[in-house]
């Protein structure tokens, strides 16, 4: 039994690490069929990073690590938060519009913000969540389209509100008293870890206590199992799609504060775009579990900074990171799924084995 | 103890389809054409229903169209398939390489060949893997993105005309007037007579300047219409999305079926690219703008049916080209035609008893009239939410009506059965 355990552990530690290596070969051939140096990419890739890299490797990983934490909230009741990456611009803009007129001064106009965001964010998948509740509409394509009207109306707001006189249209500048210094942990970087990034420790905390530790979670996580049993056992599952939408939501909200506050200070145009798609990934890769996460956000954003140097190191674009990332998310959860069978059969192979053994040690006694 | 029903999935008796005969789809489009002929002649903004307005709407939906092609080819099948826009981004892609070096047929055909791989692999995945069809979607919409960007890189950076996003001008298909037709309808069109002028106006958008690829599109729709409602392989493909166990009792290798349809699916979604490519001249990054996604909202509006899905992308093509034409003053007239339908819904939901809808369709129907009342026109932006808006909409109040195919979207094993 206990070995068993410990060989299904074995192999559901395995599958991620073939697939990321299954996903290196992919797009070693890939690179070989284009006629890109694959050696080149491969060592500028997996170069140490630099001091200043490191520090962006934690920033954007902590970001991602929001991001993914929105899309698992879904996720473990399957539900598909499509929308996270239009929750996230619409909070990350009205959230800046706070701060920027700054109502309160210091870190109270920074706490306001982020409470904003999550409010604004809850809001934007709660339309989703209703639609579903109350008309039953696939929280998939209402959080699609969600995603493209938020596009238009930020656009539309960012021109009302924006200053006037630059170039790059933006909301007003948070005022220096509300900005964050963020921490100078990794001696030599230049450049320093988003304050804002404890947020993703509290919300990975809460995302862990929320799931394990208490009634919701356990009723989140029963009708993401089976729904007819949730049901059968007076779960409300409807009211568990709409809680579960508004937290989604709501963590889709933080996305953009480190962000906000360490480093652009404004909502303008130009403000990070794709974080939406990206966190659904890195929660695939995860598999929906805190510490999982974590492993997966940091992957993701080493990849994506180590692959900056690449056009001018290599001269290859890249994008093609992009194509890792993909092929990771896809062969993984083809692991988990090839692992799952293989357990499975493992579990039938036992129980069968065991039951003739009992067979075997009762036929005598009948024969008696 | 009695199992209370999900509550998710409300078994409503479902509502008899009437029949859609011809007699009544020639009297839906008329009695189309004159509400917007009225709201052109109250209104005064004449784009509303000018050819122009209904080429470029022929323009705008048949992408979209051919992408809820594909959508109905994989999920009646039972594979939900949201990896349409990664798809068609590599489509795209295929028809801009292709397109450029060697004409619109290779682009067509690389285009579909780029798009049926994509499908191969949802296929690999969802079929045989048996992992999450919206996962795998997602999966492959990354990895397309990245595919096709990378790609582009690789193939269009120094050539001339081309650059790392952008794709050198591609050859054309050709186009073509219907002799005789198109000349006709534009001297109708063009005296402005009430209802007359606008029934010319619709002709007259779908038979000038029709692109040989447009009409290629039409006939791959009436081709999956009669393949897969009027053939064997149609009927085993709908019953593996229906019931694939059921099926597989029958004798039916669900697994192919289910590849076939969704190599298809993915080849439609190629072919939307191809499509956007040709109309575009090149292949640009970004350029297919969430289509497949509209595509797929498309295909549920017209309740997983191919009449239905042309409705739906006609729609979106519509508002979509009033947007780009002349943009607000359209769409402002647009906000008073849906205010008037609102209040008509409003009326036949009161006459069906149903109170508390007819009076929510009945306020937003008067909120619609006033705020065109109270304005002169309405901002681009919001402009360019409408599909997306009306989308919602639809399936807000439609939703309930809708019927997928009942094991869309369900994991199946071979050997279940039993």
């Amino acid at each position: 039994m206990k070995r068993l355990n410990l060989r299904q552990t074995g192999l559901t530690l395995a599958a991620p690490v073939l697939a990321i290596l299954f996903a290196l070969i992919v797009t070693s051939l890939v690179l070989l069929v284009a006629g890109d140096p694959v050696g080149k990419v491969w060592s500028t890739i997996f170069s140490e990073p630099k001091p200043r890299t490191l520090v962006n490797i934690v920033n954007s990983g902590s970001v991602l690590y929001l991001s993914a934490l929105a899309a698992a909230v879904g996720f473990k009741m399957n539900l598909f938060n499509i929308g996270v990456d239009g929750q996230y611009r619409i909070a990350a803009f009205v959230a800046a519009w706070v701060a920027g007129e700054a109502w309160l001064p210091g870190f109270l106009n920074v706490l306001l913000a982020v409470i904003v965001a999550m409010l604004v964010g809850a809001f934007w998948a709660g339309i989703a969540g209703l639609l579903r509740v109350g008309r039953g509409v696939s929280e998939v394509i209402s959080t699609i389209m969600l995603n493209s009207i938020a596009t238009y109306l930020v656009a539309w707001m960012l021109r009302k509100v924006a200053v006037q006189g630059s170039n790059n249209i933006s909301t007003k500048p948070i005022p220096e008293s509300s900005r964050l210094d963020g921490f100078a942990l990794i001696p030599g970087a230049p450049n320093h870890i988003y304050t804002l990034s404890l947020l993703a420790v509290i919300a990975g905390f809460f995302y862990w206590a929320l799931l394990n530790r208490t009634v919701f979670g356990f009723s989140l996580r029963a009708t993401g199992q089976s729904e007819t049993a949730a049901v059968a056992s007076g779960i409300n599952v409807k009211r568990m799609i709409l809680a579960a939408m508004l937290i989604s939501g709501a963590i889709a909200g933080l996305i953009g504060m480190p962000l906000l506050f360490g480093s652009s200070y404004s909502y303008g145009v130009t403000f990070q775009p794709g974080l939406g798609f990206a966190g659904i990934a890195v929660a695939l890769l995860g598999r929906n579990h805190p510490v999982g996460i974590a492993f997966g956000a940091l992957l993701f954003a080493f990849l994506n900074e180590q692959a900056n140097p690449l056009q001018i190191q290599a001269g290859v674009s890249s994008e093609i990171v992009n194509i890792i990332q993909g092929v990771i998310v896809l062969s993984v959860v083809v692991a988990y799924e090839v692992v799952n069978r293989v357990n499975n059969a493992a579990e039938q192979r036992r129980v069968a084995a065991e039951l003739d053994t009992l067979r075997g040690a009762k036929t005598p006694e009948a024969v008696a | 103890m009695s199992v209370p029903s999900p509550v998710l999935a409300p078994e409503a008796p479902a509502p008899v389809a009437r029949r859609l005969t011809w007699p009544w789809v020639l009297i839906g489009i008329a009695g189309l054409i004159l509400v917007l002929a009225l709201v052109r002649v109250v209104t005064g903004a004449d784009d509303v229903a000018s050819s122009g307005t209904l080429r470029a709407a022929v323009r705008a939906a048949t992408p979209i169209a051919l992408a809820g092609l594909g959508g109905l080819w994989s999920e009646r099948a039972g594979v939900v398939n949201i990896g349409l826009e990664g798809m068609m981004i590599i489509g795209t892609f295929g028809a801009g390489w292709a397109g450029y070096q060697w004409g619109p047929w290779a682009a067509l055909a690389f285009a579909l060949a780029f798009g049926a791989i994509a499908g191969l692999l949802h296929a690999v995945a969802t079929v045989t893997f048996g992992v999450d069809h919206i996962v795998s979607g997602v999966a492959i919409n990354i990895i397309a993105l990245g595919a096709a960007q990378y790609l582009a890189d690789l193939a269009f950076t120094g050539v001339p005309g081309g650059g790392p996003t952008q794709s050198p001008q591609v050859k054309l298909m050709p186009s073509f007037d219907v002799p005789g037709v198109a000349d006709l309808a534009e001297t109708i069109e063009g005296k402005h007579w009430f209802f007359v002028s606008d029934l010319a106006a619709l002709v007259g958008g779908l038979t000038s300047r029709v692109s040989l690829l447009t009409v290629l599109a039409l006939l791959v729709f009436i081709a999956t219409w009669w393949l897969l409602w009027h053939t064997t392989f149609g009927l085993r493909i709908r019953s593996c999305g229906e019931s694939p166990t059921a099926a597989e009792t029958l004798g039916v290798n669900v697994y192919l079926y289910k590849y076939a349809a969704v190599i298809i699916s993915g080849a439609c979604a190629g072919m939307a690219g191809a499509f956007l490519v040709n109309d575009a001249t090149v292949y640009r990054d970004g350029q297919t703008g969430g289509r497949g996604y509209i595509g797929l909202a498309a295909m549920i509006f017209g309740n997983w049916r191919p009449v239905g899905l042309l409705a739906g992308s006609g729609l979106f093509g519509f508002t979509d080209a009033l947007r780009l034409r002349s943009g607000g003053e359209s769409v402002h007239a647009l906000l008073a035609l849906i205010g008037l339908m609102l209040l008509l819904v409003a009326a036949w939901l009161f006459r069906r008893g149903n109170r508390v809808q007819a009076a929510a369709a009945a306020l937003v129907g008067i909120g619609l009239l006033l705020l065109f009342a109270s304005t002169d026109e309405v901002t681009d932006d919001f402009t360019g939410m409408t599909p997306y808006l009306t989308t919602l909409l639809v399936l807000a109040f439609a939703s309930q009506r809708l019927r997928m195919p009942k094991a869309d979207g369900v994991r199946y094993r071979r050997g279940q059965a039993g």
